[in-house]
């Protein structure tokens, strides 16, 4: 609507002047260039766009964005975006986070943010190592990872950012692939259009610390055997021609099953993807499949409505001027017991 | 009935304690507002315990409520009351000791059983040593109570909950102040049997007061010469609270408030809460950070941002501030200041935040820093700090104190029309072409507030080093201390934006007390007490604590001595020296409590009389 009258922007007018330091052929390039493509089809005003990131390698990205940007400190970045969008719920909030900014520092607040439902967008950029600080372990590197903070292997058992945020109450729950380009863009439009806080977890490859790390899934060769791509209505398979298999649920726990070509994966107990189910156990079991033994889950895995904090809050300010009429701070001065001196 | 003598004094000061389940603020704070009624100049001090509900009749259980009225000009609480109202003997143990020697002391008799004193930590019955020192007058509070409510559809409990108003209206008889008011709030609070008990109890006490052999004499206060004006009383927290929803008002542009709650800062957010119809927002953040992120995010968007939080939670967004620096976005960091450190004690007093406002971020990061003087001038002083935070695009921290918090005064309404009054402006889409989002205004230095949803501005802030003017990331060391420089010559130029110091009392000569924030009521008094002796004394009281206003070195230099009264180790004492190169001979109290008039006046007297 607002879109029609503006003259139609393309992927260039979201290219900011500045030049993009990150290291060769790191993921975020890429992630980047996704979501410039994809801000021209939203209909947002450019005016309306706001980039919102912590401190990272990632974080950086706000400067790259010919919108309006705010690059803020360590963790926070959810906190920042939840005062901008409550003071003014028509900007296009979108928050960028990196493993460690979102999940170390800054849990609590990603925590609470996404409890709150604020109708933004949270990109976190998972390369399971902090790349800014050089190449310490992340909270979502494996166990024994070995870096310079632990030359012995890490210690701490990695969180998974899917099931932290289907914890948190989250909404919009889905996970995609630094390089594959089609689905990056599709999972921003389907963050974009859902009305509440959009969680998404890209994979995103550190050539420099963690080369590699999500080879199996970046890898157009490998990607259909390791990656299960999720469609809504669609049964839970993979795998390529005569080789494909069916994800079925067995005493409420995930199996693989192998299929034949021919076979209907739903006759065979295929489990069918419900994004919308209600009940968060279902998201729950996606969100568990890890690799080796099972394909990572790519795609939408929840999206459900509830209220948005800022809408309930210009909600009570509007009610609150309808039952007690607009302010008065002369009134407000004057109310209880007062006196008067002559 | 016997006919009663009416004694006309000047000056009195009471004590309401009880345990905290016994409704002394209540009982005090009914008492103040009738005291403000019959025309008196009055000041309070509520001392609650920090817990909620500590086990009763023990000494961490006691609340009380002190306030001090007069027919003249008074600035504190008083040192020592004139009258203590004790409900039990925890009560006694805690307060008697500041009473004036054969002052009024009345108990509850009945709660003082062989338990109750024990459980108050009495070894043996203090009454008998009282007597000799006190005025005792034991009534059986209890029991009187009980009479007065009888007939009523009310549990024993509930017949006892009522008994502090029949204290509150004995002491209306023994000061003649009226009740009007009292039974006004309690028809509009209370229904059926409680509005009947309550107003039944509270005409008792009075009527008592009157019949009783025990009381000979009640007293008169006549009314104080005050200004012409409205009235009416205020708490620093309630005025801080209404001076966040009037910067809306004045600067036409919606408030944001972010805070976390904490003691004792957390009735601000509450009261700003109630008064959604002027548009202002709350947000209860998860943590403080948080509170200061969100709010630099709402500045960010274009609201008139602000934080509240006390000493603990102002530290933990010290480094969000530090960003807004950096970005140069407006927000006003509120501090009630508590004693520390670490959790300390929540609801007692300190001053001790001062260098942690000016210096505790790290690097140089500079932000101006105001404290209120008086309970009603906490509103002013929000507004004060509103207009320099959008003035020059600058984070300002404002400290108020756990004293202030909670001491009420009466407050002369401020005629709407004499408040400042400027709305906000924003960049304008028009000005796109030659748009810079770190130009600056050659007077303020301020950089444009320019928010997104403005066509064409579209611009990046954050952290990292700046160039100055375009606003674009440069690492070379030139820029670095251009930027520095500029930001803190940015702050000191606020020093052309406030008034000068003003000198109270005599220009130059023997002795200057200076002080900032809560202490005013107490240093003006001792100051008062030693011109009555004849002493010469000046007082400058510091608002603005950074910048300093730009006389105060000269002040300074015009007296031989100078005394610096704080509630910390010396903060500003330190300033002072380091910046003016002056020996300002620092006066530390760091007890949780304000300072009492008498400390302050026998340290300017052993000053005025050291050099014979
Ligand atoms: C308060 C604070 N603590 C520590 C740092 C240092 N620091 C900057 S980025 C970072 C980790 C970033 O990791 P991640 O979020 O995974 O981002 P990446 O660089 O991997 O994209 C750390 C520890 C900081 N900037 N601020
Ligand atoms: S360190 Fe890693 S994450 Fe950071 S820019 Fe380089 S490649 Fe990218
Ligand atoms: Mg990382």
């Amino acid at each position: 609507m607002a879109a029609e009258a503006a003259p139609k922007l393309n992927r260039k007018d979201f290219v900011a002047d500045q030049d993009v330091r990150w290291c060769p052929g790191c993921g975020d390039y890429s992630i980047l260039a996704n979501v410039q493509r994809v801000m021209p089809e939203l209909g947002v005003p450019r005016e309306n766009i706001v980039f919102i990131s912590g401190i990272g390698c990632s974080s950086r990205f706000p400067y790259y964005m010919n919108t309006y940007g705010f690059h803020t400190i360590h963790g926070r970045a959810p906190a920042f975006a939840t005062g901008a969008k409550a003071a003014n719920p028509d900007l296009s909030v979108w928050v960028v986070t990196g493993d460690g900014d979102g999940l170390s520092i800054g849990g609590n607040h990603l925590l609470h943010t996404i409890r709150r439902n604020l109708d933004i967008q949270i990109l976190l950029f998972n390369n399971r190592v902090y790349g800014l600080t050089k190449g310490q372990y992340s909270p979502t590197s494996e166990l024994g990872m070995r870096t310079k903070s632990s030359p012995h292997g890490s210690i701490d058992h990695p969180i998974d950012p899917i099931s932290f945020a289907l914890g948190c109450g989250a909404t919009f729950v889905a996970r995609t692939i630094d390089v594959d380009a089609p689905h990056l863009q599709q999972v921003l439009r389907r963050a974009h259009q859902h009305k509440g806080t959009s969680f998404v977890e890209i994979l995103q490859n550190c050539p420099v610390f963690n080369d590699g790390v999500f080879s199996e899934v970046e890898d157009r060769k490998t990607r259909s055997e390791s990656a299960l791509v999720l469609e809504q209505g669609k049964p839970l398979t993979f795998g390529s021609a005569g080789r494909l298999k069916g994800i079925v649920m067995q005493n409420g726990l995930p199996q693989i099953i192998e299929l034949a070509d021919d076979d209907d994966p739903v006759e065979r107990g295929v489990v069918v993807h419900d994004e919308r189910q209600e009940m968060r156990s279902y998201a729950s079991a996606l969100a568990t499949l890890k690799r080796p033994d099972f394909p990572v889950p790519v795609g939408v895995i929840r999206e459900v409505e509830k209220p948005c904090y800022e809408e309930m809050l210009v909600g009570q300010v509007n009610a609150a001027t309808e039952q007690n009429g607009r302010g008065d701070l002369k009134d407000l001065l004057n109310s209880g017991d007062t006196w008067e001196v002559s | 009935m016997t006919t009663k003598s009416v004694l006309k004094i000047d000056d009195v000061a009471i004590r309401f304690a009880g345990d905290s389940g016994d409704g002394m603020q209540l009982t005090g704070t009914k008492f103040t507002d009738e005291t403000a009624l019959a025309g008196n100049d009055l000041s309070t001090y509520p001392d609650f315990p920090a817990e909620i509900r500590a086990p009763a009749g023990t000494m961490a259980g006691v609340s009380g409520y002190q306030i001090h009225f007069s027919s003249k000009d008074i600035h504190t609480p008083a040192d020592k009351v004139d009258l203590l109202v004790a409900f039990n003997p925890a009560a006694l143990r805690a307060n008697v000791e500041d009473v004036r020697s054969q002052g009024m002391v009345i108990i509850n008799g009945e709660a003082f059983t062989k338990k109750a004193l024990v459980r108050a930590g009495y070894s043996e019955d203090p009454l008998p040593d009282l007597t000799t020192r006190f005025n005792l007058v034991e009534i059986p509070l209890t029991s009187l109570n009980r009479e007065a409510l009888q007939g009523l559809a009310l549990s024993q409990r509930e017949v006892d909950r009522c008994k502090n108003f029949f204290a509150l209206g004995l002491l209306c008889w023994l000061y003649q102040r009226p009740m009007e008011a009292t039974e006004r709030w309690l028809k509009g609070k209370f229904k059926d049997d409680v509005l009947e008990g309550n107003l039944r109890t509270l005409r008792a006490g009075h009527a008592f007061g009157e019949t009783t052999e025990l009381f000979p004499t009640h007293y008169t206060i006549p009314s104080a010469k005050i200004e012409a004006g409205t009235y009416r009383n205020i708490t620093g927290n309630t005025a801080l609270a209404w001076g966040i929803v009037a910067a809306g008002e004045q600067m036409n542009n919606p408030v944001f408030l972010g805070a976390y709650p904490i003691t004792p800062a957390s009735e601000v957010l509450h009261e700003v809460a109630r008064h959604r119809n002027f548009g202002v927002k709350t947000f209860q953040a998860e943590d403080e950070i948080a509170a200061a992120s969100a709010t630099i995010g709402a500045a960010f968007a274009g609201q008139l941002a602000v934080t509240i939080s006390s000493g603990p939670g102002f530290i933990l967004k010290q480094e969000a501030i530090g960003l807004a620096v950096m970005v140069e976005l407006p927000l006003v960091a509120i501090n009630v200041q508590r004693a520390g450190p670490a959790t300390g004690s929540p609801t007692k007093t300190e001053q001790g935040d001062l260098l942690a406002a000016i210096f505790g971020r790290h690097s140089q990061s500079p932000v101006p820093v105001l404290a209120p003087a008086s309970p009603g001038d906490c509103f002013h002083t929000i507004l004060e700090a509103f207009k320099l935070a959008v003035d020059f695009m600058t984070p300002v921290v404002v400290l108020s104190d756990g004293y202030l918090a909670n001491s009420a005064e009466p407050w002369q309404i401020p005629d709407i029309d004499s408040l400042p009054r400027k709305p906000v402006s924003f960049a304008k889409a028009e000005d796109a072409e030659n748009f810079q989002p770190y130009s600056r205004n050659s007077e303020t230095l301020a950089r444009p507030w320019a928010i997104p949803g403005t066509p064409g501005l579209e611009h990046r802030i954050g952290g990292l080093t700046k160039e100055d003017i375009s606003g674009n990331i440069v690492y070379g060391p030139e820029n670095h201390q251009h930027m520095v420089d500029l930001r803190a010559e940015k702050i000191a130029r606020i020093a052309n934006a406030i008034p000068p110091a003003e000198v109270e009392g005599p220009h130059s000569g023997e002795l200057l007390v200076i002080g900032w924030g809560g202490t005013r009521g107490a240093i003006t008094a001792a100051i008062e007490e030693a011109r009555e002796n004849g002493q010469e004394v000046s007082q400058v009281h510091l608002r603005h604590l950074n910048p300093f206003p730009s006389n105060l070195g000269e002040v300074l230099n015009r007296f031989d001595n100078i005394l610096c009264p704080e509630l910390n180790e010396g903060q500003l004492s330190m300033l002072l020296r380091s910046r003016y190169l002056v020996d300002v001979q620092p006066f530390s109290k760091i007890a949780g409590q304000p300072f009492k008039v008498s400390e302050i006046f026998e340290r300017i007297d052993a000053i005025l009389n050291q050099k014979d």
